[in-house]
């Protein structure tokens, strides 16, 4: 399977993420911000990170990069895309998701581990998925989603909330919240799920040396389902 | 503007070296020229009151690459890597403007090690605050964590480890320390020393801007009330440029073009491009007009003093100005072709084509005054008696409550958390653990870095006190299975200029000197930061060491938290029961006298060697060194890592409980072994004449003592987690 990591100037996260995916077995090439055309591919991703100095607003200069007119378009048509927190933000800056991220409840930068539920996996991201409580790696700023009544709305008829920060036995409450974000939605997917934001890093969760080893378990799968 | 000595000491000199700069010149300096002395002789560049004593401290080692002297000490790791380490004080500019200063302090190092061609691994800091009473600390505080996070998350370089001390000696002063660690290959490394007729030098990176003008002048005066109107000479830092300028540095890094290379820190423009020739024994041509600027009508003056942040000056091999330049253009950076190397072995600047400057760079480096300054020895205080009658009032639980809440020893969660520590994937020992351990990418090694000052010890005894943070640094580093190699010392003191202080400062070194030479553990790298006083009131010495060491199997890693339980739990080392100094003497008994506890470097050695000898073969499930809070501390932060209980064995020792529990002795492990394992353990301590005690045995849950339950694990993690979260809120 072939999968492309762009790199935006001030990304962070693409080697992690090039690590991750080469170590599943993915084929993966390095995209630069600047290029015009994505190499074929069955995976996108765009990486963690502080794009463009996330100035102005995270993800917002990025969301008018060269080279996200392709990813655009490939996602249009049905392509696979995966954007990991900074990528997150830079989907919801392309209008490809729904929302905003806001700056974290407590104001403040958190780093940590968390747990997720997988609330859909009719779709090429969680299907088959044998876990559906994953604990996963947070490390952000601004990753507090938000969207209007409507938006949210339209993300539960349609099913694209794609998991909530929950408790390690599952539970959605206020207390396993980390940063405020609207009915604890830790990432969503677009109408069609070919597209995936989500704030916690699955990449930073490879390796039982590292802070745990549930990231493996959705590369894997993503990788089965491909 | 005439120059006069008015003018001199109003930038900080004093009236007799403006006098030798006239006799050197054989005339009046013109204002850049007198800027640029400023710059170069003050303290903070000059070292001119340290040099002396710097001198002395062991640097010398068979794994050591690079000594002090160049932007930051380098150290072989084995198959041609190469750790590139350094520690830098960011502390006068954090306590006027704590999220800038503390930013810029970590761009600042880290920029010292990827001027080198090393790509930056882990960051470290040690921070010292005022009294947690004080109406100051809250807010410096705050502005100094999202400082260094603001810089080093942008960046994504983990920050891996680190130390928050409070004491009102620091209520006008605070220290921020960073240390940076970066991974180079031992063939590639870069050095600031230029070389090379008409090569042309660059200006890589930001704009030169007005900011951080006089910046390092600041850093080498005390504070008055005035200290707020010094806001405009703190730098302001953009860690996504540096982020770029640190990919295209690599990049350019990667062929051969780059003579010497050199970071521009404190004194900006005027100390690298000085460094890099005075280095390289030639001359240097500087064209301002060609300085990339920021701002309108900047003079040559405040050009070659600006502290704009996030530049850097290259000497290149001639013919490689275009290839290079693609590489800045690419990465959306300035990149100026300034001047060239020279024969004149003088900096010769130019402005509008009107020579503005001309001085003779040994005048500005080699002449730069050094001072033997009068000091005082400090004597060693007298033991403190303790009665039996201080102990008898106190409740147990309740110390032990006050213990492990204390600001000192509590929990920094609220703090690490704020620090990006797993960005590139490779941090195995996070922040909480004796020391922070990062894998060499690609590879089976990892690297544990820890950092450490004790300024109380330093501050009653300072030559104990210097041996006993070498030997701290070196205990946690032991504690996560590393092999200790070098360190880098950050020396933070008040005013060199009073002979206490001045003491302080020899004395501290001599006893690093002497740890470091016996444990073999160089110094490869450091700054001193004098001046840390404000209206007459110093901080206590601080000398900050951060240590580095290699694990060679990454699966070896040790770790604190007790594993299981019904397993033996052991401590090495003798427990002499000395209580002066201690955080419990202190805290419990409000006695702040007498010295602090001796340094055995013969015990710290060999336990700290039979430590390793046991976590290699696999014999010890955990392992924490006794510090802070004794004993007690020590197995509390076990049991609360691993969320086990434990029972201590009964007593029949001479000394009391308090005694036991929590002095400070030095030289102290705590081990969990498997109780098939402990003969073995036993003999091999035995073998080596490590002395041990046999403490007690992990529980599930329950924290026992003489046979009674005084909390379960879970009410002491809230004591110890809850404190700094609750202050902070």
């Amino acid at each position: 399977m072939n999968s492309s990591v762009i790199i935006f100037p001030g990304s962070n996260c693409d080697r992690d993420m090039d690590v991750a995916l080469k170590k599943f077995g993915f084929k993966n090439k390095m995209v630069w911000h600047d290029d015009d055309e994505l190499p074929n591919s069955d995976l996108i991703v765009l990486p963690g990170g502080f794009s463009y100095g996330d100035y102005l607003r995270c993800g917002s200069i990025a969301g008018k990069s060269k080279i996200i007119q392709s990813v655009i378009d490939f996602a249009n048509s049905g392509g696979l895309v995966l954007g990991i927190c900074n990528g997150f933000q830079i989907l919801t800056e392309t209008g490809l998701l729904k929302g905003v991220l806001q700056q974290n409840k407590n104001i403040e930068f958190i780093c940590k581990n968390i747990f997720v539920k997988v609330n859909n996996s009719e779709n090429k991201f969680f299907e088959n998925i044998d876990k559906d409580v994953l604990e996963l790696h947070i490390a952000h700023n601004e990753g507090n989603y938000f969207c209007s009544e409507d938006e949210l709305k339209s993300l539960e008829d349609n099913n694209q909330i794609a998991a909530y920060y929950c408790s390690s036995d599952g539970k959605v409450d206020d207390k396993s919240n980390p940063n405020g974000a609207i009915k604890n939605i830790a990432g969503i997917f677009n109408e069609k799920k070919n597209i995936l934001g989500m704030m916690p890093h699955p990449e930073r969760m490879i390796d039982q040396s590292l802070s745990g080893e549930d990231g493996s378990i959705f590369f894997e799968n993503l990788l089965k389902n491909l | 503007m005439e120059v006069n000595e008015k003018i001199a000491v109003d930038h900080g000199l004093k009236p007799d070296e403006y006098k030798k700069i006239c006799d050197l010149l054989k005339r009046v300096p013109n204002l850049t020229e007198l800027g640029i002395f400023s710059a170069m002789w003050n303290e903070h560049c000059s070292y001119k009151s340290s040099r002396l004593h710097l001198k002395k401290l062991n640097t010398k080692g068979k794994k050591v690459i690079q000594g002090p002297g160049e932007n930051a000490g380098v150290i072989d790791i084995g198959d041609d890597d190469a750790i590139v380490f350094k520690i830098e004080s960011h502390n006068h500019p954090s306590f006027i403007e704590p999220y800038q200063g503390a930013s810029t302090g970590v761009g600042g190092i880290m920029r010292d090690v990827f001027t080198m061609g090393a790509r930056p691994i882990a960051n470290l800091n040690s921070i010292h605050f005022g009294s947690t009473q004080h109406k100051k600390t809250k807010n410096l505080l705050r502005g100094v964590v999202k400082g260094i996070g603001g810089y080093g998350n942008c960046i994504g370089v983990p920050t891996i480890a680190g130390q928050t001390c409070f004491d009102q000696s620091y209520n006008g002063n605070i220290l921020v320390n960073a240390m940076t660690l970066g991974l180079v290959n031992k063939n590639k490394i870069f050095y600031s020393k230029a070389a090379g007729i008409n090569k042309p030098v660059i200006y890589v990176g930001s704009k030169t801007g007005r900011d951080g003008i006089h910046g390092a002048s600041m850093a080498s005066a005390i504070f008055d009330d005035k200290i707020e109107e010094k806001k405009p000479t703190v730098q302001v830092g953009d860690p996504f440029t540096e982020k770029l300028l640190l990919e295209a540095c690599l990049e350019l890094m990667s062929d051969k073009s780059i003579i010497a290379i050199q970071d521009m820190g404190a004194a900006g423009l005027t100390s690298s491009s000085i460094e890099m020739a005075s280095k390289g024994n030639l001359g240097i041509e500087l064209h301002l007009d060609k300085v990339p600027c920021r701002e309108e009508k900047m003079t040559p003056y405040e050009i070659m003093l600006s502290e704009s942040q996030e530049r850097m000056l290259i000497v290149l091999e001639n013919g490689k100005e275009d290839s290079a330049k693609k590489i800045f253009d690419k990465w959306n950076l300035d990149f100026a072709v300034i001047g060239k190397t020279t024969t004149s072995k003088n900096i010769e600047l130019y402005f509008e084509k009107e020579k503005v400057a001309n001085v003779p760079i040994k005048f500005l480096a080699n002449e730069a005054p050094m001072y033997d300054r009068p000091w005082k020895k400090t004597k060693l205080p007298q033991k403190i008696k303790f009665s039996n009658s201080d102990f008898k009032k106190l409740k147990f639980n309740d110390v032990i409550k006050k213990m492990i809440s204390n600001p000192n020893i509590c929990s920094k969660q609220w703090i690490w958390e704020q620090y990006d520590h797993t960005v590139m994937g490779d941090t195995i020992q996070k922040p909480g653990g004796d020391a922070g351990v990062v894998r060499v990418h690609g590879t089976k090694k990892a690297v544990a870095s820890s950092v450490d000052s004790s300024a109380s010890y330093c501050y009653a005894h300072p030559f104990t006190g210097g041996k006993q943070v070498v030997c701290e640094a070196w205990r946690n580093l032991v504690s996560v299975g590393a092999e200790p190699i070098a360190i880098t010392n950050c020396l933070n003191f008040g005013n060199p200029e009073k002979k206490e202080n001045m003491g302080e400062f020899v004395e501290c070194i001599d006893g690093i000197n002497e740890a470091s030479k016996y444990l073999n553990f160089p110094v490869v790298s450091g700054n001193v930061s004098f001046y840390n006083e404000t209206k007459d009131k110093g901080i206590k010495p601080t000398p900050t060491i951060g240590g580095v060491g290699l694990i060679k199997d990454y699966k070896n890693l040790m770790s604190m938290n007790f594993k299981s339980k019904g397993n033996a739990v052991l401590v090495i080392g003798k427990t002499e029961g000395s209580l002066d100094q201690s955080i419990f003497a202190k805290i419990i008994l409000d006695e702040r006298k007498g010295p602090p506890p001796e340094i055995n470097l013969f015990n710290e050695k060999n336990n700290g060697e039979t430590v390793l000898k046991l976590i290699k073969e696999k014999l010890v499930l955990s392992v924490h060194d006794v510090s802070l809070g004794g004993i007690m501390i020590g197995a509390l932060k076990m049991c609360i890592a691993g969320s086990k209980g434990i029972k201590f064995n009964k007593f029949k020792n001479l000394i009391n409980i308090y005694q036991y529990f929590f002095s400070e002795d030095q030289g102290r492990y705590i081990i969990e072994v498997d109780k098939n394992n402990l003969k073995k353990v036993e003999s091999i301590l035995k073998k080596n004449s490590v002395h041990f005690d046999l403490l007690g045995e992990t529980r599930d849950k329950e924290i026992i003592i003489n046979d009674e339950l005084t909390f379960t694990v879970d009410k002491v993690t809230e004591f110890y987690k809850s404190w700094l979260y609750k202050y902070m809120s």
